[in-house]
Parts: C-alpha cells; sequence; structure tokens
C-alpha cells in the first residue's frame, strides 16, 4: 500500500499551508485546520451519487482542503480501488503541490498581516471553516446536488444529441450543405444572450437552466465531433474500402474509432463550459445551486461563505475534468501521446 | 532516385549502340542463363524493343491481369483543363508472376495501381482479372500502402484480423490465421504491440500480412518499401521474395527505384511521363540469386537498361512539372 504511506506524505507538504500563518494567530488557525480535515474526506463520497467521481473526490478536495490525511477517516475499499491511478498521479502531485501550497499561503498570509482587507478576502483557513460549516448545515450538499443535476443533465444530453448528429454532419456531405448555414448562424450567438429566451419559454425553473447547459455544451461537441469524422486519415478509408468494407462497416470500425480522441476533446470542453455557463444562470435566477451561493452569500455580505462557493466549484470543475480524462484514457490507449 | 549505371565497363560501352544493342545483349544473357524461377507460368519470349508487340494476341485469356488501352482523365479543381493521368495502358500480368512497374513521377503509377484495385473506374478501355471486368475493389486483390495504412487503435494482429472481417470467417479461425501471417512475416510474439510501438519495417511486415491474410489471388504494392531505410528495404525486399514463392500470388509491384524494380521483377514494365504509358517491359533472369546479386554485371546490365529507358522520361515528366504549374 504504497498510496497509503504516500498520501501523508503529499498530505503533510500540503498541510504546510497553514504553517505560515500559525505564528501569526496561534490560538485560531492551527486548531479548524486539523479539525475540519478528516471530515470533508469521508463525507465527500457520499456526496457524488455516481461511482468514479467518489475516487476522486476525496482527493481533489484535499488539495484544495490542506488537510492531513488520516487513512482512518479513508474507507480502505476506496483506497484499494485508487491504488493503481493514485500511485501514477502521486508523483506528479507531488511536483506540482507546491504553486497549490503557495497559493493557499498566499492566501492565509495576505489578509492576516493586512496586505488585503480582511473583510473581503478572509483568510484561508476562515473560508475553510466556513466551507465546513455550510458542509455540516447541510446547504452546501444541496446547492452542489442542484448544480451538478443541471451540469450533468444539461451535458449528457448534449453529448447524447450532439455526437450522432456531428458525426452525420461530418459523414453526408448533404447533411452538412443543409445544416451548416442555420448552424453558423447559432454558433455565433452566445448562450448566454440566449438565456433570457430561455428563461422566457421554459420559466425560472429547472428545464430553461438544463437546456441552457445544454445549448452550450453542443458546440464543441458537435464541432469536435464534426472535424473527428472529417480529419479521418483518407489512406486508412481507402484501405478499408480496398478490403471490401461496405460504407457501414467503414464508418463504424474505421472513421468512428478514429474520431474518438477528437471527440473527446469535444466532450471535455464541453464538460467544462457546463459548470461555467450554469453558474452564470443560477446567479442569474435560481434559488438554489452553488452559482446561487456565491450570489447570494455575496448580497448578504456572508464574504467566506462566498468564497466558500467558489471553491466548491473550482472543486466541481477539477473533478469532472478529472473524471472524463479517465474515461478518454480508456478510450484511447493507443495514442501515441 | 539513383542515375548511376553499376554494370561495370562493359555496360557503359554497350550505352553508345543504343536501345537496339542492349536488348540483344539481354537476350543474349538471357538465353545463356537459362529461366530462374522456372517454376513459373511458361513466359513469352524475351521482350522486344516495340512495347506493342510484348502482348500476343493469344495471351488475353490466360493472362490474370489484363488492362485494355486503359485511360484515366481527372476533373482538376479550379481549372478546366482535365488532367490525364494514364493513356492507352496496355499490360497483362501472367498469374503467379512478380511485375515491376517503374516510372517517371507523376507518370501515373498510382492511378494504374488504383485502377487495379477498383478503387477507381477508367476512364476509357478496360481492366480484366482472370477475364472478368473489374468492378469494384474486391477481397482477390490486396494493396499495400507506402504509408502502411495501418488502424493505430489496432494491434498487429487485430490489424491482419481487420481484412478477414469482410470475410465471413469464426472469430477462431480469424484469430489463428492472423495469427499464422503474422509469423510467416517474421513478426511472432508482436501480435499485441499496437502500430506505432513497431518500426517502420515491422509495420509494412504487418500491413504485409494483412493483405496476405485474406489470400488474395493478386498482391498491388504501391511504393511500399520507400519510406523505409535502405537496410530494412533491403531485407524486406528478400523477404518478400520469399512469401511470394511460398504463397504463388500475383504480385505487382510499383516502385520508383530501378534497383528495386531489377531486383524484385521477373518482369520490369517502364512507364513513359505523364499521360502514363507502358514504354517497354523488360525480361529479367538470373541463373543464381546466391550471394550479393546486386554486384552481379548482369543485375548491372539490366538497371542499366530500365535507366536508359527511364532517363528521358525523367527529364521529360521533370520539364512538365515545370511548365504545368
Amino acid at each position: 500500500m504504497t498510496d497509503i504511506l504516500a498520501v501523508p506524505a503529499t498530505g503533510s507538504a500540503r498541510g504546510d499551508a497553514p504553517a505560515p500563518a500559525s505564528p501569526a494567530t496561534p490560538a485560531q488557525t492551527p486548531a479548524p485546520a486539523p479539525s475540519a480535515t478528516p471530515a470533508p474526506v469521508s463525507p465527500a463520497a457520499p456526496e457524488n451519487p455516481e461511482s468514479p467521481g467518489v475516487l476522486k473526490s476525496p482527493e481533489t478536495l484535499e488539495t484544495l482542503k490542506t488537510s492531513e490525511t488520516s487513512e482512518t477517516s479513508r474507507p480502505a475499499r476506496l483506497a484499494g480501488l485508487a491504488r493503481f491511478g493514485r500511485r501514477v498521479r502521486l508523483g506528479r502531485l507531488a511536483r506540482r503541490a507546491p504553486a497549490v501550497v503557495l497559493l493557499a499561503a498566499t492566501w492565509e498570509v495576505l489578509p492576516r498581516t493586512g496586505a488585503v482587507d480582511p473583510v473581503f478576502v478572509p483568510p484561508l483557513s476562515e473560508v475553510l471553516r466556513a466551507w465546513y460549516d455550510l458542509l455540516l448545515g447541510g446547504q452546501l450538499l444541496e446547492h452542489f446536488q442542484a448544480s451538478l443535476v443541471r451540469s450533468l443533465t444539461g451535458f449528457g444530453l448534449a453529448v447524447v444529441l450532439a455526437v450522432p448528429l456531428g458525426l452525420a454532419i461530418g459523414w453526408y456531405r448533404p447533411v452538412a450543405d443543409f445544416l451548416s448555414p442555420v448552424l453558423e448562424i447559432f454558433r455565433n450567438t452566445s448562450a448566454v444572450a440566449l438565456l433570457p429566451v430561455f428563461i422566457l419559454i421554459l420559466g425560472l425553473g429547472e428545464p430553461s437552466k438544463i437546456v441552457f447547459v445544454f445549448y452550450a455544451c453542443s458546440w464543441p461537441v458537435l464541432l469536435n465531433t464534426v472535424s473527428g469524422v472529417r480529419a479521418v486519415e483518407p489512406l486508412l478509408v481507402k484501405s478499408a474500402r480496398s478490403l471490401g468494407l461496405g460504407p457501414l462497416s467503414l464508418f463504424r470500425k474505421v472513421i468512428l474509432p478514429a474520431a474518438v480522441p477528437t471527440i473527446f476533446t469535444g466532450i471535455r470542453l464541453a464538460g467544462a463550459s457546463s459548470i461555467l455557463v450554469l453558474l452564470f444562470a443560477e446567479m442569474v435566477g435560481a434559488k438554489a445551486g452553488l452559482g446561487y451561493l456565491v450570489q447570494d452569500a455575496q448580497f448578504s455580505f456572508r464574504i467566506p461563505d462566498m468564497y466558500a462557493g467558489i471553491i466548491t466549484i473550482s472543486a466541481l470543475g477539477l473533478l469532472f475534468n478529472l473524471l472524463l480524462l479517465a474515461v478518454e484514457r480508456r478510450f484511447s490507449t493507443w495514442r501515441t501521446t | 532516385m539513383s542515375t548511376h549505371a553499376t554494370g561495370g565497363d562493359t555496360a557503359g560501352e554497350t550505352l553508345v549502340n543504343g536501345a537496339a544493342a542492349r536488348l540483344g545483349s539481354l537476350r543474349r544473357h538471357a538465353s545463356r542463363l537459362g529461366g530462374f524461377r522456372a517454376d513459373a507460368s511458361p513466359r513469352h519470349p524475351i521482350a522486344t524493343p516495340a512495347p506493342s508487340s510484348v502482348r500476343t494476341p493469344a495471351a488475353p485469356s490466360q493472362a490474370k491481369i489484363g488492362i485494355r488501352d486503359v485511360g484515366k482523365v481527372f476533373r482538376t479543381r479550379g481549372s478546366d483543363r482535365p488532367f490525364t493521368a494514364v493513356a492507352g495502358v496496355d499490360l497483362d500480368v501472367r498469374e503467379g508472376e512478380f511485375l515491376t512497374l517503374v516510372g517517371p513521377s507523376g507518370c501515373g503509377k498510382s492511378t494504374l495501381l488504383d485502377l487495379i484495385a477498383g478503387l477507381t473506374t477508367p476512364t476509357s478501355g478496360e481492366i480484366l482479372i482472370d477475364g472478368r471486368a473489374v468492378d469494384g475493389p474486391g477481397l482477390d486483390r490486396g494493396i499495400v500502402f507506402q504509408q502502411y495504412a495501418l488502424l493505430p487503435w489496432r494491434t498487429a494482429l487485430a490489424n491482419i484480423e481487420f481484412g478477414l472481417e469482410a470475410k465471413a470467417l469464426p472469430r477462431r479461425e480469424r484469430r489463428e490465421r492472423a495469427r499464422h501471417y503474422l509469423d510467416l512475416v517474421g513478426l511472432a510474439g508482436f501480435e499485441h504491440r499496437y502500430p506505432h510501438e513497431l518500426s517502420g519495417g515491422m509495420r509494412q511486415r504487418v500491413a504485409i500480412a494483412r493483405s496476405l491474410a485474406f489470400d488474395p489471388d493478386v498482391l498491388l504494392m504501391d511504393e511500399p518499401f520507400a519510406a523505409l531505410d535502405a537496410q530494412t528495404r533491403e531485407s524486406l525486399q528478400e523477404e518478400l521474395l520469399r512469401v511470394w514463392e511460398k504463397t504463388n500470388k500475383t504480385v505487382v509491384f510499383i516502385t520508383h527505384g530501378i534497383d528495386e524494380a531489377v531486383y524484385l521483377g521477373q518482369r520490369v514494365a517502364v512507364m513513359t511521363s505523364r499521360p502514363g504509358r507502358i514504354k517497354e517491359i523488360v525480361d529479367v533472369r538470373f541463373d543464381s540469386r546466391e550471394g550479393d546479386l546486386r554486384a552481379d554485371p548482369v543485375f548491372g546490365e539490366y538497371r542499366h537498361h530500365v535507366w536508359s529507358l527511364l532517363r528521358n522520361e525523367v527529364a521529360a515528366s521533370r520539364e512538365q512539372e515545370r511548365t504545368v504549374d
């Protein structure tokens, strides 16, 4: 179990974050930080219903939480499952951690020394405490869930609909010729500009937000799918034709696999924008969601809560990207890169 | 393309005497040396200077591949002027023969191969396989491309199986056959490597194995070794001959290397500059292929003969490339 041994090592490296702060206010900071740490690790798992995410979420959150990971809080089952991937990732983490630690330290020190107004930018430790309180209070989970459901639904719809459409456009010239002008118009119409339209037609509830996310996610998926199909090496097509493959097998056995990496690039872009645009929608009109949390916290001057929301949003984005990367890697082991 | 004669003094002296003398000398050699690969189908008498008379009228029904007055004209984008790639090509390839096709760059060699493969259709004339007109690609012909054309997401073994999937073979048999042919090209143990994990030579071996695996009668090879380094090329040439002798395929091998054409081919068909026609067909025979064949004076004479046939064409094609643009 090298990972178990290794995790505390990086954990302690991350744990350096509060350390510079401790001389400033010895009584305050060290106390909440360690107590806050084991907690986000274990409850993070039930937070995400989808199982692959569970593997990643503790780690992602830890990175931001500057926690001292303890083996006791982490279910052994999870560690075992993630062992292999984790071991590979740990080396990279060790190389990347310093920058994150530095950022965390800066965040902690600047407000405390008065270089930055602590009212508007509270020290990280305070933000983390606020985060922990939100978590215990259940609000965080509620908002997180609301956001996750919306972005996953919109994103999922986009993948399910835009990939086949992109394949058709890329493969059949007439379809491309027919749809291109309309697509070109819509592609250059910002999703944000259309949000009022969606709200007008679909109301303030969930459908307008999901459609909004769907719209924004569709473009990267669609465009990448089209270019993926178009960019298939002509020699492969020629060779497959010479092997007597009909159009259908040609598509299934050559075009589709060759396009998969490009399609996944689009899917990952869509994953990122699904969260970005959703937050905007939630700030415009919502009663739940991380965007609402941030907006609401700012309006009611709960500044640490606002930052806690922002951190959670970053974590969600990271998590989503990691998840999609893992899926992508599964599908394109053959790539030389 | 190398243009140095390595045939020694005799070849140099005879150069001035022109093609007729060269042919006479070749004919003498051929008759003196007797038939290498005597097991191949009965061959025509040695090449005669006029290309049209190479093909005897009686032959067509026996020819494996019959190319009859074939022309191919492309419509080029952005230009009203049609582009004639090949015109009036007449060529018969015999069953089990190894025919190499040389010509200056841009003379339509690859177009001719695509036509035989059925990937494009001729504008005029017809192409016959076993007397039947070619109607699209088919598994009676296998193609090996210069750039391998392997599927990068499939392992070596799976790439070979790819060629078998159009045939209704049980999965197990597909796998067995793929293994057999991988073995035949000397790549046993590399079944599960992806193309990017193989060297260029190995990739081409896989491509050759893939084309052999579905057991086509005809193997069409489009400069398959051009992208390889000299040593790999030579070893693959040897190996190809070995495989050819073992499998009795009819091979049409396109190359721009005169050495390669003479080394591999039982006959070397020389093409003119664009629009490509068959200029002459040279029969190549060696009494023995033991040792360093390329150092054999007879080899030198053949290569010099092909070289002199090509020289004017290369110049013409260079001139063309300059004027077309």
